[in-house]
């Protein structure tokens, strides 16, 4: 049964000052709202818990991407959209672009945002997997300042962040050319269809090869663990060593020990683990045959 | 929580509603608006019979709170070119190519395909499948639908012509 609305309360603030000193009064009980498209079907569904919430989704100041010479700056209310539409996206994070493109449908993905993907926290995410490849860092505003932390990190547990109770994500930045050039750029999400389906696994897989040996590896894998998961060991194992069969099949049994999949509505453990490494040995193989740019997987 | 005003401008007219500023934009569509083309399928963002456009955005009307509408202008179903007393050249092609049966996903379908058309007005199959993924129909099998917007694309076509 969907939710009781006097149950909650809802507030539009006028800036982003106005929203942090609204979650300043009370820390912890605002919660912030953007584009609704997790909320809202909690609500639905008579499981949103009552409380307060802070519509962000007007506030211009949370909006746009910016390109400078070092990063990539994206508002916290970036959509999907505004990522397919933007071509410096497509030409430098085309694994985002990949991620937004998989994300829902056009009127999910004109409404989910970049910033809500990575607090509503869900392990299932499509976005969080590529920013953590690309090295992602995100800010963190409350009235005693504003603070960038690496995205690598964030997600501490099941629906656990490093976020202060009054402070509100403001933006993501990436850096510019990630993985160097010639890097190559694996998105993958293994879902029951292309558009709306929640992944059974997506992978976001950056690496880049000099002389033969691994200079460059970042990975994320969503649904496969509590948290948006870094694939930090298999990339250890690799880095500076030569592609070779062996080095692979080693680098894929660490993969596979690294994720932690469990049964669900959506897939098994097993189906997880499986794909999970085999995702890993695609992307590893198609490196080490020299493939740069992006993977179409169309 | 006590009740708000929210001005909404849908299909033209502006509308000054008092509502739990939680309500979903839909219920506030069909309930105080008084448009009711606007359908509730799922409620969850997954079928897409809710669609509307918000400041020429497609959106899923049950996943928006109305507080984060106010002051946007809105089109519905309802307000989609020649629905009013004529069919424009979409709604035809959904008529006589047969994109639409029982009628519960066709607003949305309208919205969501004229959407499509107006950021791309030759769009191929593929596009039409991508541009309408996100509304589901249980009748059709959704061959029709796509020949509709093929047949939909073709009319306005030779209406600019």
């Amino acid at each position: 049964m969907r939710g009781y609305l006097p149950d909650y309360e809802l507030r539009a603030p006028a800036s982003v000052d106005e929203a942090l000193e609204t979650m300043a009064q009370a820390p912890g009980q605002w919660r912030p709202l953007a584009g609704g498209t997790d909320v809202m079907v909690e609500l639905a569904a008579g499981k949103l818990p009552p409380g307060k919430f802070l519509s962000i989704w007007q506030l211009p100041e949370l909006r746009g991407i910016t390109l400078d010479d070092d990063h990539a700056i994206l508002g916290a209310l970036t959509t999907y959209s505004d990522v397919r539409d933007h071509a410096g996206m497509a030409a430098e994070y085309p694994m985002l672009v990949q991620a937004a493109r998989e994300s829902g449908a056009i009127a999910i993905q004109n409404r989910g945002t970049l910033g809500g993907n990575i607090v509503n926290a869900s392990p299932a995410a499509d976005s969080p997997p590529a920013l953590l490849a690309y090295g992602a860092q995100i800010e963190l505003a409350s009235v005693r300042g504003r603070r960038w932390v690496d995205y690598r990190g964030f997600h501490t547990g099941y629906k656990q962040m490093g976020r202060q109770p009054d402070e509100l994500l403001t933006r993501i930045r990436m850096p510019r050319t990630p993985g160097g050039a010639g890097a190559l750029h694996d998105y993958r999400k293994v879902g029951t269809r292309k558009a709306q389906a929640i992944s059974k696994v997506c992978l976001a897989a950056l690496g880049r090869l000099d002389d033969g040996k691994v200079a460059y590896l970042r990975a994320g894998v969503g649904s496969v663990a509590p948290v948006p998961l870094d694939l930090v060991k298999t990339e250890a194992a690799l880095l500076g060593k030569t592609l070779d069969a062996a080095t692979i099949d080693a680098a894929v049994a660490v993969a596979e020990a690294e994720v932690t999949p469990i049964d669900d509505i959506r897939s098994t453990a097993r189906y997880r683990a499986v794909v999970s490494r085999n995702l890993v040995r695609d992307f590893l193989t198609a490196l080490a045959a020299g493939e740069t740019g992006a993977r179409v997987h169309d | 929580m006590s009740h708000v005003n929210v001005t909404l401008t849908v299909n033209g007219t502006e509308h000054t509603v008092s509502v739990h500023p939680m309500a979903r934009l839909l219920d506030v569509l069909r309930t105080e608006v008084g448009l009711t083309g606007t359908k509730e399928g799922c409620g969850e963002g997954e079928c897409g019979a809710c669609s509307v456009f918000i400041d020429g955005v497609l959106t899923n009307a049950c996943l928006v709170p109305v507080l984060s509408a106010s002051g946007t202008t809105i089109q519905t179903v309802e307000g989609l070119e020649g629905a009013a007393e004529t069919l424009g050249p979409l709604q035809q092609a959904f008529i006589e190519t047969g994109g639409a049966q029982c009628g519960i996903c066709t607003p949305g379908m309208l919205v969501a395909a004229a959407s499509l058309l107006r950021r791309n007005p030759d769009p191929s199959d593929a596009q039409i499948r991508e541009g309408l993924a996100g509304n589901l129909c249980r009748c059709t099998g959704y061959t029709r639908i796509v020949e509709s917007v093929v047949d939909a694309a073709r009319r306005m076509k030779e209406a600019r012509s």
